[in-house]
Parts: C-alpha cells; structure tokens; sequence
C-alpha cells in the first residue's frame, strides 16, 4: 500500500506493510541515514525526528500515520549544518562515535523551538529520553546552553 | 580543513591512495622493522605494500590512520602525530583508515595486530609515527637541497613549506612532488632529531576531529547506514547458549512473513533472508516459537546467582590453588607475622556493552564461494577479514574488507570472533547475492559478550604502626581472553590479563603483594568492555583501602598520599583531584568518597560526591572531580571529552547495570531492563588534564575504574555501610541499609 506524505520539504510515495516503522522507512527507502536505529522501542532516542514541527521516536511511528504529514529528518534540519543547535555542538566538540547525536540534536532543536531559554532542569528533562553510551551528556548539556544564549 | 576518507559503497581505499600522483611512502611498523625502513611506495601494479603518507601535487597530504574510529578520536590523532613531524600544513591533510594488513599497520603495542583497544593506539604509535613523519621531512629537505643546490642543513620547514632562510626562497611540499627522488633506503631519524615538546604546533593543540562535522549532520556512515546494490536483508534467531545448535526448525511461520525469500538453518542458529529489514525482524520473531535446541555447549543449566556463590566459595577457600599474577615480596609470611589482618570479600557482576549501533555488517559472496566483499564496523579489521575467510574455507587474501565508522565499540567490536561479520559472509553464501544482517537491540543483549563475573577475596596485613604491608587476593573470575584472541590466549599461560590487569598495585607502597587468579569456565559469553579486569580491580583495592582507613581511623585520602609517596606523579593527581573537591569541606547531607587508579601507567584521581535515599536504596552521585596524567597530552580537549564520557560510562557500571544469566540464557533484553546512564543521572563532572612530559599513555577505558571505588567509598562514608559488590543497585543498597 502506498503511503504520502513530506520529507525534508519533498513529496514521497512510500510502498510498504501500514504498520512498518517510519524508521526503517526514512533509512532504508528513502535513504536517509541519519536517523538511526538503536533499540526499536522508544528508549534509546536515536531515532528521533520532526513530525509537522514536533519531535517524534520514529521507531515508534507507523508509516500509515504519517499520511499528509510533514517529516524532518536531521538532513533536513539545516542544508549547511548552520542550525544553532548544530553550530553549539561542533562549538562544544560534542560527538563522540556520533551515532545518538543525531537524535540528540532533533531533539534539542525541538526544545530550543518551544522553549528559546530553558532552564537547566528542562534541558535534563527533555533529553534523558535519549541514550548516549560514550557519555557525552555533558557537552549536550553545554551545547544546548550555548544554542540558547546564542539566538 | 583536513577531511577524511573513509570508503563508501564501492570506493576502494586502495584505489584512493593509490590514485594519487604523487610521493608516496611505505614504511613498516612491523615489531622488528620499528623505526626504520621508509621504502618507496608500490606503484600501481599492486605490491602487497601500502604506503602511510602521500603527498599529490596539490599539496594534499594523505596519512594513514592504523585504528579504527569508535569515537575514541585515534582518526585524527594518529595522523596528527606524524603530520606533527613532518611538519605538515593540517589544513592539507586527509585521514586515510588502513587497510587490513597487520605487518605494515598492527599496533606494536598490541602483539603487532591491528586491533583498537585497551586505549593503546596513541600508546603504541607515537614514537613510530614521529619517526616516519620526520623521516618522510627529511626527505623533502634532501631534495629541495639538491634541487636548490645549498647544504641541507640551511633548510627548515613551515608547515608544508621548506624555507631557506639566507635566499627566502619557499617552495610547498606539492610542489617538490615534480622532481623528488625517494631514496631506497630511508633516512636514519635519531630520537633527539625529533621535535621538543616546544616546538610542537599539532600535538598539545586542540584541532578539530576530522570526522566530527559529518557527526552533527547525518551524513557520517556507519556499517548499518551502507547498501550495496541488490542486496536483501537478513536476520538471525541464534541459540541463547553458546555452543548451541538448532534442533526442530518449523519455518512455516517465517516463510508465511511477506517478504520473507528463504528461512537458513546454520550451524548455531536459523538465519532469515527477505527484501525488507522489516520482514527480516518480523520473520525472525515468527520463527522464535518453532525452533529448538540441542544443549550442545557449556552454558546450559547456568545461573549467575548461583555462579557467583560458586565463585565466591572458590576465592575464599585457601586450599583451592591460583596461578599466580603478581608478586612482590612475600605476602602469604607477611600476613603470618602481621599485627593486624583485615580481610573482605566482594563481587562483581556480568555487564554488556550496550554501544549504540547494534552489530551488523554487509557480505557479498561471489557465486563460486571463493570471495567476498565484507563492509562493517570493527575494532579489529584483520580478525574480521579472518572470520569472514573461515566461514567460508578460503585465504584471507579472498576477503575485501571496508571498514566504516563504529557506533560504538567499548570491546564489543573486538572480538576474534567477529559472529556479525559471519553472519553476513553465511547468509549471502546462502543467498547468493549480497545480504546485509542486522541485529536488533534484543539481540545485541541477549547474544551481548559481556563483562565477566568475579569474586575477590582480599586478606591485608598492617604493622604494628597500622602500615599495610601485605596485600594479597585470590580471585575467581569467568575467563574472557579466550574469547579476545585464542593467540593471546596460548601466549598468556592461562593468565587471563583480561581479569587480572589491575590487580597488581605498583603506584602504592606495600612491599608484599600477590593476586592470584582461579580460573572458572562458565561457557557464558565474554568480551572485554571499557575498562577490562580494571573495572573490578580498582573498585576492589580501592574500596579494601578504605576499609584499612576506616579500621585505622586515618583520613582515607591521606592514608592513600602516604602509600603514593614512592609514585610523584600519583600523589599530584590524586591530591590535585582532592583540591578541587574541597576534600576536607564537610557536607550536610552528603559525603566525599576518592579513588586512585594507575592504569597501564596513566594516572588518575577521582573524587565523588553522593547522597542516598533511604527510603529506595537508590545513590545520587552529585559531582564528579576526576584528574588524569596520561603523559604528553596529544590532544588535550579530547583527553578531558573522553574522561568525561568514562565517568558516565563507569557510573551506569557503579549503580545499575547488570546481566543475569538462567539456564545460560540472558534475561535482559533492551535499555528498560538494562538500565545505562543518562543524562538525569550525570553529576556535575569537573576534569584537569595534567600534563607531564612522560611518553604517552591511554585514555578512553581509564577514567571508568575511578567510578565504582569513588561512588562506594563515598557511601560508605555517608551511611555507615559498606556494599562489597557491583552495580550498587537500589534494591541491594536499600537491602543493605536495613
């Protein structure tokens, strides 16, 4: 069955099982890598993306339920790396082995786009969602500090 | 800026360095061949050869990067430490990974293999790669010499410019290209020609990691990001045991899964193929229900509670024999003659990896079966080339192996064994056509190599002036480094430095010292993580020194600043640590615990302040003061990330993560039963690097050990009780408290 909706601004037609992972869609149809796969249930964050403009685990979105919606991808979120949140995270040296990070940063940039200065808790608050095993939770927390100071 | 080069689908890396016109070098790291032997490179004919620096005509200079890239940042600084000596222009530097070749790339560090771990890269490399730099360096000023017709010793260099001062002529290292002649023999680099610490511009100099820009965009590509044309999906139900093999496989139900191209009974579990990685998963868990095993393999009938205890008994029994890992003096008469005994015993259990990128790779097998192209993320390149040739009974010359970025390695990608490569290699053999096998998180614990149970039992002597002066443990641990390398394994006569590294405590004076290992074998799967036999170790000695403090009532920093008195550099690091914790500042509702750690001669010292609930058990650790000595920082920002993200990793081990085994099977399945750190969890984290001039020492595992002792020790100190085993979970320390 045939699922529309918008990725990164363009249309797509996607053929696939209704109830098959947006995630799996996005990397393996449209090949949009990025976005990661690193648990499957909703734990781990590193699959998160923008769906009309609200962050979303895409390992827990179905296909069929994104119909007419609009997707971002972390391919999307800048076409220069030149979002804030991306800027304070090569400011900070965040990435280690990267492969969280982009979730991480889907994430930051929604919480920087509903809430420009959060406070400290709130930042622990909306990224404990996320998992990263090299441990760069500090720098997170830095760059997300310095995304919010510099817009 | 400098780039990167890793391959992507269907880009050679031989091909890369080798399409460069230009200069190239071949120089060998090989263990008896270190430091000298700059050879011209092969041309492209293809000799088995590979050259380390190339420099094209654009002035672009390509340099080797013999380790992996798991976020740890050798990808940047093994190549910087040779531009350092060549005094190369970074900004024209590439990153080119090596290719599988361990007599040219293995690390002389590492038995002369090309595996990433145990933080030996910058260790093992540094000196070679300084030389080849300053090697290749002195080439280029040899013929610009010649071409310019002044003495060579009137030449210097800018980066990536030879300058003779008295003409002010320059000319780029690019431009040498058209006229330079390699010399078959390369020249002789004595260790004072080297750079002084002052002269450095690289190292010491923060630079950009060259692959971190493609970290904060999506576009850097790991091993499950690749896809080769025409390839399917795969995915594999394995037997929960090692060393167990399907017995009744009813493939209906996977074969009934759309998708699904063919159900594959191998030799240690059912693989499924399909055209979508959805179908493969589905399939997989269709597939669960029909399938039995023969209980072939060890593990059957294992429970680590059990285990444990077993173990335990074992490291307390004095009449059970060790083998013996360290001594120093005699600890067993010492302890006879002592004033005082103190005696403990503690556990530790089984944990996982957890790296974010679950194991998978790509295989395409051609149609004879006498080939493959292998794409993955390993920490050993040739023992995944070696598997994939084994699976499939052919020279490992047959295999073509690209190596991408890591998601993550912390041991989990090092094994021999290198399962997720073979399934690849087995399946596309199957398929025959190229197949790339995921494996799901439930997977990667379920099948997780993890690190092994162990129980100490500690005996300590003190004078009659309360100085410890014997030091002794007998421990019984899983092995693992059978598991590691069955070559190492021979070498190492049953003693597992796996388990037993860190047991042994050169920094402090106690002049008699044994540990002893109990080998066990459980037939549970094992693997170095993060931190190996230290992650135990440490919290063992350093937690047993406390309690020597306590039944002394001395200040457990200060007992620990007059043991270091024979270690400088460790008493500085651990006093440094202390200052910045304000040690003696006393708290309302929280305390201070420390913990010193000499791991493979890089020091550390670590100060944790916590706070517990009473009322769950559960410990909050608040702020983290860590300092670290790992010689000449290379790259000194990197030093302080990868410290930081140790702590975190070390605090998940300290507190909540822990693999249960039943019947050998695992009972975890994903991050809600196998609880890491988060962000939520972290304590305000505080570093100093300490910069000596000491040849320099690892990183990336270090910092883990300091957690557990720290974080103990500091409970101890607030509640009163002490928890002699690991992770400090809620439920053991609410048990505890009573």
């Amino acid at each position: 069955m045939a699922f529309d909706f918008t990725v990164n601004g363009s249309a797509v037609s996607v053929d696939a099982p209704a109830v098959t992972p947006l995630l799996w869609v996005i990397r393996e149809e449209l090949k949009l890598t990025g976005t990661k796969f690193g648990c499957g249930v909703g734990q781990c964050g590193a699959c998160v993306v923008h769906i009309d403009g609200k962050r979303a685990f895409s390992c827990q979105t179905q296909v069929s339920n994104v119909v007419g919606k609009q997707v971002t991808t972390i391919e999307g979120l800048s076409p220069d790396s030149s979002h804030p949140v991306q800027k304070a995270w090569l400011a900070e040296r965040v990435p280690q082995c990267g492969y969280c990070q982009s979730g991480q940063i889907m994430s930051a940039a929604d919480l920087l786009k509903r809430n420009p200065h959060p406070t400290r808790a709130e930042i622990v608050a909306q990224m404990s969602g996320h998992i990263c095993r090299c441990g760069t939770y500090v720098r997170i927390l830095r760059a997300i500090e310095r995304a919010a100071r510099e817009t | 800026m400098s780039q990167m080069a890793y391959p992507n689908t269907g880009v050679s890396r031989r091909g890369f360095m080798i399409g460069i016109a230009g200069l190239t070098f071949a120089v060998a790291v090989g263990r008896e061949r270190l430091g000298h032997a700059a050879t011209e490179a092969p041309d492209s004919a293809g000799t088995p050869f590979n050259p380390w620096v190339s420099i094209a005509p654009s002035g672009a200079i390509s340099i080797i990067a013999p380790a992996t890239e798991m976020g740890q940042g050798s990808l940047t600084s093994l190549p910087l430490i040779l531009a350092e000596e060549l005094d190369a222009d970074w900004s024209k530097v590439v990153c080119v990974p090596a290719p599988p070749i361990d007599k040219i790339y293995g690390n002389p560090a590492m038995f002369g293999v090309m595996l990433t771990a145990h933080s030996l890269s910058v260790q093992g490399y540094f000196t070679p790669l300084r030389t080849f730099g300053a090697q290749v360096r002195a080439v280029l000023l040899d013929n610009v010499a010649r071409h310019w017709r002044v003495p060579p010793a009137e030449l210097s260099t800018e980066p990536s410019v030879v300058v003779h001062a008295k003409s002010g002529r320059r000319i780029g290292y690019g431009d040498i290209v058209s006229f330079a002649e390699i010399p078959a023999v390369a020249p002789d680099i004595k260790p004072e020609a080297l750079k002084k610490l002052h002269e450095f511009r690289l190292i010491g100099h923060d630079v950009m990691r060259i692959e971190l820009p493609t970290k904060v965009n999506g576009s850097a590509k790991y091993a499950i990001d690749l896809q080769v044309p025409g390839m399917i999906y795969g995915a594999i139900l394995r037997s929960p045991v090692l060393g167990g093999a399907p017995d009744k496989v009813d493939v209906a139900a996977a074969k009934a899964v759309a998708g699904v191209t063919d159900v594959v009974r191998l030799p240690y579990g059912v693989g499924v193929l399909a055209t979508t990685p959805w179908a493969a998963f589905d399939a997989k868990s269709a597939l669960e229900p029909g399938v039995t095993w023969r209980r072939s393999g060890k593990a059957w009938g294992f429970d680590s509670d059990k285990g444990l205890d077993a173990f335990a008994a074992d490291a307390r029994d004095l009449k059970k024999p060790t083998v013996e890992w360290y001594k120093q003096g005699d600890a067993e008469a010492a302890l006879a003659t002592a004033a005082a005994i103190i005696e403990a015993q503690y556990r530790c259990h089984y944990a996982y990896h957890a790296q974010m990128e679950p194991l998978n790779s790509i295989a395409s097998v051609s149609a004879a079966g006498d080939a493959a192209e292998v794409w993955c993320g390993t920490q050993f390149p040739t023992a995944a080339q070696a598997a994939a040739a084994r699976a499939l009974g052919i020279p490992n010359e047959r295999i073509k192996l690209n190596y991408t970025l890591l998601g993550g390695g912390f041991g989990r990608r090092g094994d021999y064994a290198e399962e997720y490569v073979v399934d690849a290699v087995l399946l596309s053999k199957s398929a025959r056509r190229p197949v790339k096998v995921m494996w799901t998180r439930e997977d990667d614990v379920h099948y997780g190599h993890f690190r092994p149970i162990t129980a100490h039992y500690l005996r300590g002597g003190l004078d009659a002036s309360g100085k410890l002066i014997a030091y002794h443990q007998r421990l019984a641990g899983d092995r693992v480094l059978l598991a590691e390398n069955p070559v190492f394994f021979r070498k190492s006569h049953g003693r597992d430095y796996q388990l037993m590294g860190g047991t042994e405590l050169t920094s402090y004076d106690i002049p008699n010292q044994y540990a002893g290992q109990i080998p066990q074998y459980t037939g549970v799967r094992t693997a170095p993580l993060r931190g190996i036999g230290d992650i135990a170790n440490k919290f063992v000695a350093e937690v047993f020194l406390d309690e020597v403090a306590h039944e002394r009532g001395v200040d457990p920093l200060q007992l620990r600043l007059e043991m270091l008195k024979i270690t400088p550099r460790g008493q500085k690091v651990l006093q440094r640590a202390a200052e910045m914790a304000d040690w003696s500042r006393k708290r309302d509702n929280t305390a201070l615990g420390c913990a010193f750690a000499n791991y493979n001669d890089t020091l550390l010292g670590g100060v944790a302040e916590v706070s517990v609930d009473r009322a769950t058990g559960w410990i909050k650790v608040h702020k983290f003061w860590a300092t670290i000595d790992c010689g000449i920082p290379v790259q000194p920002d990197n030093i302080v990330a990868q410290t930081e993200g140790g702590i975190v990793f070390g605090l998940g081990l300290a507190l909540t993560e822990e693999i249960s085994i039943r019947d050998g099977a695992v009972e975890q399945s994903n991050f809600y039963d196998y609880r890491v750190a988060r962000m939520n969890d972290v304590p305000d984290v505080h570093v100093e690097v300490i910069a000596t001039d000491n040849h320099p020492t690892g990183v990336g595992q270090m910092p883990v050990v300091l957690v557990t002792p720290a974080v103990n020790n500091a409970v101890a100190r607030l509640t009163g009780v002490r928890l002699r085993e690991s992770p400090m979970t809620p439920e053991r320390m609410k048990k505890a408290l009573g």
